[in-house]
């Protein structure tokens, strides 16, 4: 039987299962249905990818159904608990951890299940109690001087052993460089499924199932996500979108030893770590960025907009004004004869609008604009404006996005 | 429109629009100011094997001819046409060897010119011989196993960039044009240097100098097909580029049209885009129709030629002189459109307009055009007097 | 040196739109492009070839079309191509694509390097990389923003974190995920794309890479789509007066509603 066929006697031929379909494949092209006098649906399985988005497109006449029999997976019932990934290197835990436990102890609330921390690699002893602070648990750790903090084979292999040894139903990374890159390893390893990102994790009550949801399509849609049949159910989590835990007044968690696992050596080979804090991210494809314009007033307070930046991750750009100033180099100009951005935010400092500047980020998946002139144009083309003096508006944004509020 | 290119002829137009995109058009108002030489979108045609389309394919090239070049030419000449000239005034002085150089020459230069290593320049003009090139000076004397030049050619394009230069020299003064030849020179022959970069209104990307001949010494061997015939070898070029100078002049005002068109849907005015006023959309509509026309005027003479015809003067003249006085209308009307802005050399069509002025000018004057349309009218209407 | 670059075929995400009304993607117009990522690393495995000798083959998973993205990778410098395609493959995750890849690549006898993008664009996971390399047995290593040199069969590579970089050295063959800042691509050249269109790209199906079939397609995955929808997006033109306490709030609290992070990565 094909994994995805369309109930004919359901489809009213409404096309909103062709609409909804991203790539294309399905046509009112059918035999016309019982319902109504319309062609029904038919899908391409040559281009079909079974993505499920007409399925929920379908949702009130259930015409089209999705039939699965995943391979074997492992046995359910024996896996319980939510486990994290506790992501070190030279020295710190990583800024993720506090948050991807934060994630964890909100499902704890509806499984009344452990959290329960994957701490592997050399001198981790030392991590244990910052992770108990944060209401692990358990903390199941591997601490061996044969374990580089870059010898990411040997952690996946680690990381492998105690999940089928402990084996929790749920395992969390963080969604930094190392978590994409450990976690579909040991998942492969193991063969479980893994969801990449997810800036929403909850319990389904009715099947107990974590439900993950993350964005795809470069952020244009989002997808929940289940792993039916197979444990731990795994998940990476983007950084900054969870609320880190709280730190418990008393911590109880226990660690526990599992030296036992044998430690192989490594394939890959340490050669050095090089610090380099990216302050010149590239203003074309940066994600972020904070523009400056002639409401800076001074060439000192572009320091603000640098500040606020680096608070977000982002780039730094001016319009004309401020170039023209001596402020801050042409590089960084924004508009009509400097460059054409199309960040997905885009923070308009005391910028007013004129069509020169709007020419280059009017792009922008959302605008903000902070300007003290309330009919200021940049506030026509800015999705979000807030009227106020910027140097008041500006430190009190990076006070809040430090805080984490 | 749709002027039922081959496959390949799309893929040359396509890949020509997407170079002139991410590679051109981001530094066009750079380069305009600092008049810098584009060697890097040279090296990306190269690479990309656009100068071998008008190649023959026994020398390195892809075997088109004139029409696969003026798409090329087109699509840059939307992005810049200064830095388009850098490839199409290569063509120029290619052409030459291709019609009439014989085999060891073809097989010396060609494979180079193909890969794009090298360009070329055609040296034709003198202070004293412009429309007037019969009246050209500079003399290429034989002696021994050499010719030694002396003279000076003006605002030559690829001049001082190009590595080989076709120019035409009295090789016999004694006989005046009958007495002219075409020689190639190398950027290295002793004696052969060049005068400073020349600073202009458009085409600002595109490098024009003086070619100073001071008892250059080239060998014979560097003639290309007989001594007398250095007039033919320059007619016949340029026959055979016209359509050339045509599409650079198309692509530019395709270019402003462009930006008109996308300016007057942004642009608001009493609570209205101004692309709803009728004012406007007549002039797009002139705009539009007149480009429309200089392409198929264009796409056939160049069409024409490629396919041996043997009278392609007139054909050529009228897509030169049409499409370069369109590239001037269009890009007027363009400014215009844009109103205060359109006047700022912060958007781009004041550029065009500097730029158009010169297609009206070289490669033969609009003016020189109109003659030659205009005799080989009466010519014609001659030979069907006298059939009758 | 035996280069394989896995690649996908996606929708050009960056230039889809969401219609208003229905909340739904608005597909038309939105063109099939190889995966931005994959074309650094098609790149970088053609700077390869030219540096160390060897082939560039290039494949991917996908349904018949992706075959157009395989030879725009030719016209790229790729050598050959092969299309890794059956329906038995349809609704893959990524544990299943990176088997389907892993034997396709045992297939193909295996190479030194195996290059693809760090993610693909429509995807966004980043998981098939590693996946392949487990399926296959050998190292990987993700986030390259520089091969160093290779010399003895030993790799030495730059790969990109967080808070700077780090100097790895692995012994070949290797998986290898790129990022942008590794190469500027090329522009494909006009004997490429000739090259491209004349060239046979043969079909590999779920029979001729040797797969258990269990494993492929939709029953080869653990994880399951349940539900697909747009996020709200912001309306626009919210203006907040007040003190800056205030109106940040108001402003970080729309931000959150709509989902959009700005916050230090």
């Amino acid at each position: 039987m094909d994994p995805i066929r369309v109930i004919v006697q359901n489809c009213v031929g409404c096309s909103l299962c062709v609409k909804s379909c991203p790539y294309n494949a399905i046509a009112l092209s059918g035999p016309v249905g019982a319902k109504l006098d319309r062609p029904t649906a038919v899908i391409d399985l040559g281009v079909c990818t079974l993505c499920g988005a007409c399925v929920e497109a379908c949702k009130r006449y259930q015409a089209i159904v999705i039939t699965r029999r995943t391979f074997k997976g492992q046995d359910i019932k024996k896996y319980t608990g939510i486990a994290i990934l506790a992501e070190h290197r030279r020295g710190k835990l990583g800024s993720v951890v506090p948050e991807i436990i934060g994630a964890a102890r909100e499902l704890q609330k509806e499984l009344s299940a452990p959290v329960c921390a994957v701490l592997v690699g050399s001198g981790v002893r030392k991590f244990t109690d910052e992770l108990l602070s944060y209401g692990v648990d358990e903390v199941w750790m591997i601490d061996n001087p044969g374990i580089g903090d870059f010898d990411e084979d040997v952690h996946a292999e680690l990381v492998a052993e105690i999940l089928m040894e402990k084996k929790p139903e749920i395992f969390l990374g963080g969604g930094t460089v190392v978590g994409r890159s450990l976690l579909p390893r040991v998942a492969a390893k193991i063969l479980t499924g893994l969801t990449a990102d997810c800036t929403e994790l909850s319990i389904d009550t009715a099947t107990m199932l974590l439900r993950q949801t993350r964005p795809a399509f470069g952020g244009n849609i989002m997808a929940t996500i289940l792993t039916q049949n197979h444990r731990p159910q795994m998940a990476t989590v983007r950084h900054k979108v969870m609320t880190p835990a709280e730190k418990v007044a008393r911590p109880r968690g226990t660690v526990i030893d599992l030296n036992h696992i044998p430690v192989p050596p490594s394939k890959l080979e340490f050669l050095e770590f090089v610090e380099e804090k990216s302050a010149t991210v590239n203003l074309v494809e940066a994600d972020v960025i904070v523009s400056g314009g002639r409401g800076i007033k001074d060439p000192k307070n572009f320091e603000l907009i640098e500040k606020l930046a680096l608070a977000t991750g982002g780039a730094v750009g001016a319009s004309r004004a401020a170039v023209d100033a001596g402020w801050i180099p042409y590089s960084h100009q924004v508009g009509q004869t400097g460059k054409t951005v199309k960040p997905k935010v885009y923070i308009a400092c005391g910028i007013s609008g004129a069509i020169q500047h709007l020419a280059g980020m009017k792009g922008a998946d959302v605008i903000v604009a902070i300007n003290s002139d309330p009919s200021a144009p940049i506030f026509d083309v800015a999705h979000f404006g807030i009227v106020g003096d910027l140097f008041k508006v500006v430190p009190e944004l990076m006070k809040r996005l430090e805080n984490g509020t | 429109m749709n002027y039922f290119l081959t496959e390949d002829q799309k893929m040359i137009k396509d890949l020509a629009a997407q170079i002139a995109r991410e590679k051109i058009a981001p530094i066009a108002a750079e380069l305009d100011e600092s008049g810098e030489f584009p060697w890097e979108v040279v090296q990306t045609l190269a690479k990309s094997d656009l100068f071998r389309v008008f190649i023959p394919t026994d020398y390195d090239g892809l075997g088109g001819g004139m029409f696969e070049m003026c798409l090329v030419v087109e699509e840059l000449s939307r992005a810049c046409s200064g830095i388009a000239l850098a490839y199409a005034a290569s063509g120029l002085g290619t052409i030459p060897i291709i019609l009439f150089g014989n085999e060891e020459q073809k097989k010396k230069y060609l494979p180079r010119l193909a890969a794009g290593e090298i360009l070329a320049a055609f040296g034709l003009t003198e202070s004293g011989a412009g429309s007037d090139a019969a009246a050209i000076k500079t003399t290429a004397k034989p002696d021994g196993d050499s010719y030694v030049l002396n003279g000076t050619k003006q605002w030559i394009t690829n001049g001082g960039e190009a590595s080989i230069y076709t120019v035409v020299a009295l090789t016999d003064p004694a006989r005046g044009v009958r007495g002219s030849s075409t020689i190639l020179v190398e950027k290295d022959h002793p004696g052969f240097t060049f005068g400073k970069k020349e600073n202009k209104m458009g085409i600002r990307a595109s490098a024009t100098r003086e070619l100073v001949f001071q008892d250059c010494r080239v060998p014979k061997t560097n003639l290309l097909a007989k001594e007398g015939m250095g007039f033919l070898v320059a007619m016949k070029t340029l026959d055979q580029s016209r359509p050339g100078v045509a599409s650079q002049a198309l692509g530019i005002s395709q270019g402003a049209l462009d930006k008109a068109i996308e300016y007057s849907r942004e642009r608001r005015q009493f609570g209205k885009p101004i692309s709803a006023f009728q004012g406007i959309q007549f002039m797009l509509a002139d705009m539009a129709t007149q480009v429309e026309a200089s392409r198929a005027l264009t796409y056939a003479a160049a069409r024409s030629i490629d396919a041996g015809e043997k009278d392609v003067s007139r054909l050529s003249a009228m897509a030169k002189v049409f499409a370069s006085d369109t590239a001037m209308r269009v890009t007027t009307d363009a400014v215009q459109i844009l109103g205060g802005y359109g006047y700022m050399k912060d958007y781009p069509v004041e550029k065009m307009m500097r730029d158009a002025k010169i297609t009206q000018i070289y490669e033969g004057t609009n003016q020189i055009q109109r003659e030659v349309i205009a005799l080989g009218l009466i010519k014609e209407s001659v030979r069907g007097a006298a059939k009758v | 040196m035996k280069v394989i670059v896995c690649i996908k075929q996606v929708p050009d995400t960056t230039n889809v739109r969401i219609n208003p009304e229905t909340n739904t993607l608005v597909r038309e117009g939105v063109q099939s492009i190889i995966n931005p990522f994959d074309v650094y690393a098609l790149e970088e495995a053609v700077r390869l070839r030219e540096k160390h000798g060897g082939t560039v083959t290039v494949i991917t998973m996908g349904p018949p079309q992706a075959v157009e993205a395989l030879r725009e990778s030719i016209s790229l410098g790729a050598d050959n191509a092969f299309l890794v395609s059956d329906r038995a493959f349809a609704g893959a995750d990524t544990l299943a694509t990176a088997y389907a890849l892993a034997c396709a690549v045992k297939k193909l006898g295996g190479a030194d390097i195996i290059l693809m993008g760090r993610q693909a664009i429509d995807g966004d996971t980043g998981q098939v990389g590693p996946g392949v390399a487990e399926n296959l047995g050998i190292s990987h290593v993700t986030d390259i923003r520089k091969i160093e040199e290779i010399v003895d069969g030993r790799i030495v590579v730059e790969r990109l974190l967080e808070e700077g970089y780090a100097r790895l050295a692995a012994r070949l063959p290797v998986v290898l995920t790129v990022v942008k800042e590794i190469n500027i691509p090329r522009l494909p050249s006009l004997k490429g794309k000739m090259a491209a269109k004349k060239a046979e790209i043969p079909v590999l199906k779920a029979a001729d890479i040797g797969a258990d079939t269990e494993r492929l397609g939709l029953n080869g995955s653990p994880t399951q789509v349940m539900k697909i929808f747009t996020p709200p997006k912001p309306s626009g033109g919210k203006k907040f007066t007040g003190e800056p306490a205030e109106t940040v709030g108001a402003l970080l609290a729309e931000l959150a509603a709509a989902g959009i992070t700005i916050r230090e990565k």
